[in-house]
């Protein structure tokens, strides 16, 4: 037997404990404790965050799949639905950045195959510390490698995401990694182990001693000691999940497959639990019939073992010898090792003798849930920062150039050029744009793609922040022509047990939230990651925004460079004399701080209509969200894509930094034929947004001229190859030297 | 046209190729998979895939050619089928030995996935005689491995006997380091054997053989073996 000693050593709380007591009627063995200490981890029971996470809107009439499954699904009319989830593997990824970051993308891919997918896509969101320092090139460069071998050999194109660098993602970068596949409406499989006597199958990779309480590890802060955690951190073999890929398509076109679930935290353990809970069933197997590669493995390894590249499957009694058929054709393991049972329990037995028992529903679902203490951080009183106190700098060009060549603004190029992203042909708008677009084949449709947050907003407001972070999706969606549809989300937070941190978690979810409910984007899938914290310093509060958007005629998609000289620019929505937050405070004035621009939902929603519904029409031939860096860098940033000018004037009281850098919501610039001009004046009338004309698009110089009462009062005008240079070698030439 | 595309345990092009022989020219195409056989006369043309078969683990392609469905491929190409390898396809010849040199990882140790500019060198194949000698083409690159190498003397006899097919070079038509993506000797994308039937090429002409992915420079490569194959004396451009 285990007592409270061996409980604590797990990571176990002597309530937990005295819960787990309670719930068996006697104290637990050793394996059952180990079992129940995964299980009951905050990577795997979302013990702290539950209560919480019932704020996200989760239904709509198109969710087919809300949260709580592998995946979320999302229909697509056609018969056709969208399943998709985000999820982090950041300390893996923070003591071992390649293995990290790569079964961080095999994981994420298998829980889309496990409900019937076909993966199609993949996106990641990532943040490191200075790229200036060594071990942050060594983490950037191992996440990026991991990345891109894996998700390159399952031949899953990466079309997105981010890259963020910033102090507070120092020593816990962030890798949270993006998956979404199509699936039949009429073929989604879910995790279930359904049917008494049904037969649970182990297929794919044998199991070895790798990964061991991975699930645990992800619980706690980072530490000096957690170099030492390396062994914790599984290692991924892209080619046998390709294999298992097939298979496991090929398996689900039969109507005789129950459910699946993959093994991911948390192993075996949480894979026969969790099918086992959602169906109200029980299931008995057996350790001893567990292909192994590696020697004398006792049963608690084998439960607890995060080995990669394996499934779950129950089918129908009967069908067992069909199941191996279909892996032997790709040369995986299939072997039954236990059956479905109507008494709920978990039953692990090690060549027919009982070793561990207990109830699957209490190991799945049961640990006691946390409303912990909230108290709002004592930063956030002091943000407030005086602009007359700064004075407007007179060269802005070399503020723009500057801007530009700012890691967090410059071209990702570097990145996503190492991941296959033109796979499959499906990729009709590559990375580097405002959000990837993927067309359908065989329907007329396409999905737009993206990933969204500004972490350093959500540090200055909670609130404030969720709620951009999910605007902000959802406008990088809508500038390619797609209608938003849902969202998947990954939370990245320090430790929760500070309630500073609490406070910060629970803001950022009421912002999203509130937005989610707004624009009508429920909240399908997605993950929680707390303790990511080293040496007391928290990251900034990270709540990323993965969302899926619809276009039901791919042929109209919209791009954000500008294309055909004499095009009339404009912007829809206000421009605001907001600093706060802004990359131009951070970088250019040395200034941390500042309230992060407002957001107001209904001005926001209407620009989002007015912009869908131009593209539509076909009025438009451009359009770019204004985010980092402001008006300037989102007016630099068409003309780099489309290798042509502008030249353009603003009359305006806002000083020119703010008009020109400042960040302030709800902004698109748009580029169209100036015949189309008063019909797109009359459509944004009637959906009562502000829209102004700003310039025209014209070979040579960006050149933006800012006037007070006709003067004027500041000015940028550069070559666009001089702008071209700055944004699209700066991260290269920091990385490389 | 009757195509086959082989299936090799981590070909991930398969589905890419298959799509565009028989969704964009309309050729009845079938699937092999690396455990089957063929008759060499079962098809007109033959396409090794990219990808990453057996996850290139040892070398690229090293494993791939000693699959069941390669005897069949030697065979159909000693019966002078037409044969193309892209990618990694084109390693798996080179491993087979059915074209000369080899693959090393690219000079930079990344991968590579963007548009390249390439010079056609040679417009008297069956596979490239819809494009003109001397015509730059875009095609894009997803690759780790191919930085094509091979000896003085081997280059020397594949320029000499215009088998060099295609040649990296920029929008201009320069053949210069700075447009050579990933070291390989003289710019080299891709080659031909000696008897004309079989092409190795490292750029992709399956993802860019329709307008909604922004480049059909792809697509007349297939049309050219088409038109070989059928005969066609009027296949348009």
């Amino acid at each position: 037997m285990a007592g409270r000693e061996d409980a604590k050593k797990l990571g176990l709380a002597d309530y937990e404990y005295d819960e787990i007591v309670k719930t068996l009627g006697r104290e637990p063995n050793h394996l059952e404790l180990g079992m129940y200490s995964v299980m009951w981890s905050e990577h795997c029971s979302y013990k702290n965050s539950k209560p919480v996470l019932k704020r996200f809107p989760t239904s709509g009439p198109r969710v087919l799949q809300g949260p709580g499954e592998n995946a979320g699904i999302v229909d697509i009319g056609d018969n056709l639905a969208v399943v998709m989830k985000i999820e982090s593997h950041n300390h893996p990824s923070a003591v071992e950045p390649y293995q990290g970051a790569a079964t961080g993308v095999g994981g994420i891919i298998r829980d889309i195959f496990t409900m019937g997918a076909r993966p199609v896509a993949l996106l990641d969101s990532l943040r490191f510390g200075n790229p200036d320092e060594p071990r942050v090139k060594y983490l950037f460069g191992g996440v990026v490698s991991g990345i891109a071998d894996y998700g390159n050999c399952m031949g899953i194109p990466t079309v997105g995401g981010e890259v963020y660098f910033d102090d507070s993602y120092r020593d816990n970068p962030l890798v949270n990694a993006m998956c979404v596949g199509i699936i039949r409406c009429d073929r989604i499989v879910r995790g279930k182990a359904a049917g008494v006597g049904n037969s649970v199958m182990l297929v794919g990779s044998a199991t070895g001693r790798d990964g061991m309480h991975g699930a645990s590890f992800a619980s706690e802060e980072l530490s000096e000691d957690s170099v030492a955690k390396r062994p914790s951190v599984q290692v991924g073999d892209p080619f046998t999940e390709k294999l298992l890929l097939e298979a496991c398509l090929e398996l689900l076109q039969n109507d005789w497959v129950v459910g699946v679930q993959d093994l991911g935290a948390a192993g075996l353990t949480s894979a026969s639990c969790e099918t086992a809970a959602r169906a109200e069933s029980g299931i008995e197997l057996d350790v001893s019939l567990v292909p192994r590669r590696e020697e004398n493995m006792n049963p608690y390894e084998v439960m607890i073992s995060e080995s990669q590249e394996r499934m779950l499957v129950i089918v129908e009694k009967g069908h067992e010898e069909d199941v191996r058929k279909i892996f032997e054709k790709w040369d995986l393991n299939a072997v039954k090792i236990g059956t479905v049972t109507a008494d709920g329990m978990l039953r692990i037995l090690e060549n027919g003798t009982v070793v561990a028992e207990v109830p699957a529903k209490s190991l799945a679902d049961g640990a006691p849930s946390i409303k912990r203490e909230s108290r709002k951080p004592f930063y956030m009183e002091d943000i407030d920062i005086d602009l007359s106190s700064i004075e407007i700098p007179e060269d802005l060009n070399n503020v723009l150039l500057k801007l530009l060549s700012s890691p967090n603004i410059a071209s990702k190029a570097w990145v996503y050029q190492q991941y296959d992203y033109t796979v499959r042909t499906d990729t009709v708008v590559p990375p580097g744009s405002d959000a990837a677009v993927l067309r359908i084949k065989g329907t007329k449709k396409g999905i737009a793609l993206t990933t969204d947050c500004n972490g350093y907003y959500c540090f200055l407001d909670p609130y404030e922040g969720g709620k951009q972070a999910v605007a902000e999706a959802a406008r990088n969606l809508v500038v390619s022509g797609a209608k938003p549809l849902a969202i998947t989300d990954c939370l990245n937070f320090g430790n929760p047990e500070k309630p500073e941190v609490y406070y910060q978690f629970e803001k950022c979810v009421d912002g999203m939230a509130e937005a989610a409910s707004f624009l009508g984007t429920p909240v399908i899938s997605g993950n929680v990651s707390f303790y990511n914290e080293t040496k007391d310093n928290a990251i900034y509060p990270t709540p990323v925004v993965g969302m899926v958007g619809l276009l039901e005629d791919v042929e109209k998609r919209c791009t954000m460079e500008f294309k055909k000289e004499g095009d009339v620019v404009v912007l829809l929505g206000d421009n605001t004399d907001e600093l706060g937050g802004s990359v131009y405070l951070k970088e250019i004035i040395g200034l941390r701080g500042g309230r992060p621009p407002r957001l107001n939902l209904d001005v926001e929603k209407k620009v989002q209509d007015c912009c869908l519904k131009a593209i539509e029409l076909g009025l438009i031939r451009s359009a770019h969200d204004v985010t980092e860096g402001g008006l300037s860098v989102a007016l630099a940033e068409s003309c780099i894509a489309g290798n042509i000018g502008f030249s353009g004037e603003i009359e305006t009281e806002i000083r020119p930094d703010a008009l020109l850098f400042g960040e302030g919501q709800s902004r698109i610039i748009m580029s169209l034929p100036e015949e189309n001009l008063s019909l797109f004046q009359q459509l944004a009338k009637e959906l009562d947004v502000n829209i102004t004309v700003l310039g025209f698009v014209k070979s040579g110089n960006f050149k933006l001229e800012v006037k007070m009462k006709g003067q004027n009062v500041g000015k940028v005008d550069i070559p666009v190859d001089k702008l071209a240079l700055s944004w699209g070698n700066a991260i290269k030439w920091k990385v490389e030297n | 046209m009757k195509c086959a595309v082989i299936m090799f345990p981590g070909s991930n092009c398969d589905i890419d190729c298959y799509h565009v022989l028989s969704e964009v020219l309309g050729q009845p195409a079938e699937y092999v998979f690396h455990k089957e056989k063929f008759g060499p006369g079962d098809f007109d043309l033959i396409v090794l895939p990219g990808g990453f078969s057996y996850g290139d683990y040892l070398r690229a392609g090293a494993i791939a050619r000693f699959s069941p469905a390669m005897d069949s491929v030697l065979k159909a190409a000693e019966a002078g089928k037409l044969i193309i390898g892209i990618c990694n396809g084109f390693q798996i010849l080179l491993e087979a030995k059915l074209l000369p040199g080899a693959m090393k990882r690219n000079r930079d140790l990344k991968f590579h996935c963007h548009d390249v500019y390439l010079r056609v060198d040679n417009d008297e194949t069956p596979f490239t005689r819809l494009y003109k000698k001397g015509e730059i083409i875009r095609l894009p690159i997803a690759h780790g491995e191919g930085n094509y190498y091979a000896d003085v003397q081997t280059i020397e006899k594949l320029k000499a006997e215009n088998r060099v097919v295609f040649t990296y070079c920029d929008r201009d038509g320069n053949v210069s380091d700075a447009a050579n993506p990933n070291g390989s000797v003289e710019n080299i994308a891709g080659i031909i054997n000696e008897q004309g039937n079989i092409l190795g090429m490292m750029p992709h002409p399956e993802r860019s053989s329709e307008e909604i992915l922004g480049n059909t420079d792809g697509k007349r490569l297939f049309e050219s073996i088409l038109r070989h194959i059928e005969g066609r004396t009027t296949y348009g451009r």
